[in-house]
């Protein structure tokens, strides 16, 4: 057996399960895709979030929360591992309004929301004076804001190098350049690939992202999930424009600013339209009229990889024990909870969170 | 500012017209691509960084990597992409905000 844990998928989900069963000394061959892969580590906004998530559902808004506030740590461990930073900030978000209704429509549903966590949901809605101080560059049509202080943002592409590095200093294989075909399980795991690459492994953990749509039914998982599209541009390095993100617009460390994002239903496609893109310079200039004047310098497009209720899907196979599905839409997020809380859970530890609520048995039989 | 530049002018026969670089003016050959001729005619700090301060000139020279811009026109532009026009007056960008820039 070469390896207790094969993971398929190296991006920031499968990276992060990668580097917290290894800091527990578990042996880890990670599977990762190539250029052609819909790789959604490469593409995303960087947000480690907490407000709005688990509306409905609070043991989500309590699982980004736990994570949210483990994220200093793990990133200060992956410092120390790598010598880099990866710009994580946690000085609070901003939910941006333009109209005193949505902002007060939201403001019920986070108090209602604040309830069912015992209070735990520190956030206060800061009207027009209030947020002009804090952000001098904020335009007159924005109405309020909600300040949420448990938000807050981090340099994924960094993440995503010191997750790879880390893992292989820890003494992790990432394997580039493969694309799973079939896993089957005669005693222990045996992962094939297509170019004829076989990894043994007494567990597996499918972190594919949408690479699940067709290998989740293969290893006995619903795995019912399906790409969003995100068009995002960012700009030229800028002055100090913007000092907390939003869902908007966020100052990177490096001084570009990133405005965010579409939500599409297209498939497959990553590629960016110019509406998409119009729209999108539009709100972020209704949000910062200063950014009429900057220079966009890249437009991309990125998939999300949603589930059909926006959960995390966290499940282990019926029909092949030892195989686990981990996928969610917020891997930076979610990035320290999978890095430091999700290994119990694989393990069966009595130090395992209780992830029930995100069991596929939420979902009806196909 | 002084004529010091590592670089050769390969045609010089195209007509001169005044433009000004950071309050200095300068005689560049009209139509000329505007990062080439500053570079000709000497200018080796087109901007400094507004995060670090640090000194910027033109890298890829094909408007990808935004190194040389500068700001003419009320615009910050890559001088790669632009052309030499006569009265064009181009400043270093975000060269106010940026308390920390001094070369």
């Amino acid at each position: 057996m070469e390896a207790d844990y094969a993971v398929i998928g190296g991006g920031v989900v499968g990276l992060s399960v990668a580097w917290g069963l290894l800091r527990r000394g578990k042996r880890v061959t990670v599977l990762d895709g190539d250029d052609g892969s819909f790789r959604a580590s490469r593409g995303n906004f960087g947000l480690v979030w907490v407000q709005s998530k688990g509306m409905k559902q609070p043991r989500y808004a309590s699982w980004s929360q736990q994570s949210a506030a483990a994220w200093a740590g793990f990133a200060a461990e992956l410092e120390d591992g790598t010598g880099r930073s990866v710009g994580l900030q946690q000085n609070g978000g901003y939910d941006l309004h333009f109209s005193e209704e949505t902002l007060y429509a939201t403001v019920a549903q986070y108090d209602a929301l604040k309830d069912k966590l015992g209070g735990n949901y520190p956030y206060e809605v800061l009207g027009r004076n209030a947020l002009s101080r804090e952000e001098p560059h904020i335009g007159p049509k924005v109405t309020g804001a909600i300040l949420h202080h448990q938000d807050g943002h981090a340099n994924p592409l960094r993440l995503l190098v010191s997750l790879a590095e880390d893992v292989r200093r820890l003494g992790g294989k990432v394997l580039n350049g493969k694309t799973v075909t079939a896993v089957a399980k005669p005693d222990a795991f045996t992962v094939h690939c297509s170019d004829g690459t076989v990894v043994t492994a007494d567990r597996v953990v499918l972190s594919a992202g949408l690479g699940a749509m067709e290998l989740g039914p293969k290893l006995g998982f619903k795995a019912p999930v399906r790409p969003q599209r995100g068009q995002v541009l960012i700009t030229e390095k800028l002055p100090k424009l913007i000092n907390r993100p939003s869902l908007i617009a966020r100052q990177v460390d490096e001084g570009g600013i990133q405005i965010g994002a579409t939500n599409e239903e297209v498939g497959l496609d990553d590629g960016v339209t110019q509406p998409g893109l119009s729209g999108l310079a539009a709100e972020a200039i209704a949000a910062y009229p200063a950014l009429a004047k900057a220079q966009l310098v890249r437009s991309w497009g990125a998939l999300r990889i949603l589930s059909p209720d926006g959960l995390p899907i966290y499940q282990e196979s019926p029909e092949m024990p030892g195989a686990y599905l981990v996928t969610c839409h917020s891997g930076i997020t979610l990035a320290a909870a999978h890095a430091l809380f999700l290994p119990d859970w694989l393990e069966g530890t009595a130090a395992a969170p209780d992830l029930e609520v995100f069991s596929e048995d939420r979902f009806p039989v196909s | 500012m002084k004529t010091d530049s590592p670089f050769l002018e390969l045609e010089d026969g195209a007509p001169r017209v005044r433009v000004w670089f950071d309050g200095q003016p300068l005689d560049l050959p009209a139509g000329a691509n505007l990062a080439a001729a500053l570079l000709t005619a000497g200018v080796q700090v087109f901007r400094h960084t507004p995060v670090s301060g640090a000194p910027r000139a033109p890298f890829c020279m094909m408007g990808a990597c935004f190194e040389c811009l500068v700001e003419t026109g009320g615009r910050v532009q890559q001088a790669c992409m632009l052309e030499v026009e006569d009265g064009m007056r181009i400043d270093r960008p975000h060269e106010t905000e940026a308390g920390n820039a001094t070369v």
